[in-house]
C-alpha cells in the first residue's frame, strides 16, 4: 500500500517526509512496545503506535521501516522530527485510535506481521 | 586480521533519549560497506538491544563492531551492576526493568533473546559488581 493511501485511510497529517509519501509499505505493525517490535516484526512496514519518544525512530530504523503513524492526536517533539527527517522517514499523525487505525488499514489490504509461535 | 575494520562507540548511559545512536551509525556505515540488508538488519537490531540494555541496566559502557572477512563481530562491555542469572536473564519475558523503562517502550524481557535469535553466536560473561561483557558474531 501506498503511504499516501495510508494517510488518505487514516485521514493524517503529514509530519515530515512528505516527498515519500509515494513510497510502499507491505505489512503493518501496531505496538506501544518497541521491545516486541524489534522481536517480530517485519521489514517494510509501516509502525502504528501511541509511544512517542526518540527510540520509536530508532526502533524503525533498526527495523528497515519506512514510515510511523502516531496514532491518537499524539505529537511527537521537534528531536523526534528531526532524527525522522534525517533518516529520511515519512511521520504521520491521526486522531483516530490505534484499534480503528490498525482496522483501516487491514481492511483495505494491508498485511499484518505474520502469526507468532513461542 | 589488521585488515579488519573497527568501530567503537562510548555509550552514554543516563541519557535515554541518545540510546541507540551508535547503533543507527553501525548500520550506516555497515551500508556503505555495501553489506547484504538481512545481514545489517541482523546487526543493527542485535546491537540496539544491546545497547538499550547498556542504557538502562548498566549505566553505559563502550561498544565495539569488528568487521572482518568471515564475521561481524558485536562487543559490548559494562562496568554495570552485572547479571546475576544469564540463564534467567536469557529467558523471554523475564526482566528486572522499571516501570519507567516500560513506559518508555522497553524492559519487557525480550532484548537478550532477540539478540541471540539474531547473532550466530553469543557469549555473555558477566561479574556482579564488575559488569557484564556480550560477544555476539555475525557470520557472513
Amino acid at each position: 500500500m501506498k503511504i499516501s493511501k495510508m494517510q488518505e485511510l487514516l485521514e493524517a497529517k503529514v509530519l515530515c517526509g512528505e516527498e515519500f509519501l509515494g513510497r510502499h509499505v507491505y505489512s503493518a505493525c501496531g505496538c506501544d512496545l518497541m521491545s516486541d517490535v524489534l522481536a517480530f516484526a517485519k521489514d517494510q512496514a509501516v509502525l502504528l503506535t501511541g509511544l512517542v519518544n526518540t527510540q520509536v525512530v530508532r526502533t524503525a530504523l533498526m527495523m528497515d521501516m519506512n514510515c510511523i503513524v502516531f496514532v491518537r492526536s499524539k505529537k511527537p517533539g521537534d528531536d523526534i522530527i528531526k532524527l525522522a527527517e534525517e533518516h529520511e522517514l515519512v511521520i504521520l499523525s491521526t486522531d483516530k485510535p490505534l484499534y480503528v487505525s490498525c482496522g483501516l488499514l487491514y481492511t483495505n489490504g494491508l498485511a499484518g506481521s505474520k502469526e507468532v509461535k513461542k | 586480521m589488521s585488515d579488519n575494520l573497527i568501530f567503537r562507540f562510548e555509550v552514554l548511559g543516563n541519557d535515554f533519549t541518545s540510546a541507540g545512536q551508535a547503533s543507527v551509525q553501525v548500520k550506516k556505515n555497515l551500508r556503505q560497506l555495501g553489506f547484504d540488508s538481512e545481514i545489517i538488519r541482523r546487526v543493527s537490531i542485535a546491537m540496539y538491544e544491546g545497547e538499550i540494555n547498556m542504557v538502562i541496566h548498566a549505566g553505559g559502557g563502550v561498544a565495539e563492531v569488528i568487521v572482518s572477512e568471515e564475521y561481524i563481530e558485536i562487543i559490548l562491555e559494562d562496568t554495570g551492576p552485572g547479571i546475576k542469572d544469564i540463564e534467567q536473564a536469557m529467558q523471554a519475558g523475564y526482566s528486572t526493568a522499571s516501570d519507567t523503562i516500560r513506559s518508555l517502550g522497553f524492559g519487557a524481557g525480550m532484548g537478550l533473546p532477540n539478540m541471540k535469535k539474531n547473532t550466530d553466536t553469543m557469549e555473555i560473561t558477566s561479574t556482579i559488581g564488575v559488569g557484564t561483557r556480550i560477544v555476539m558474531r555475525v557470520l557472513l
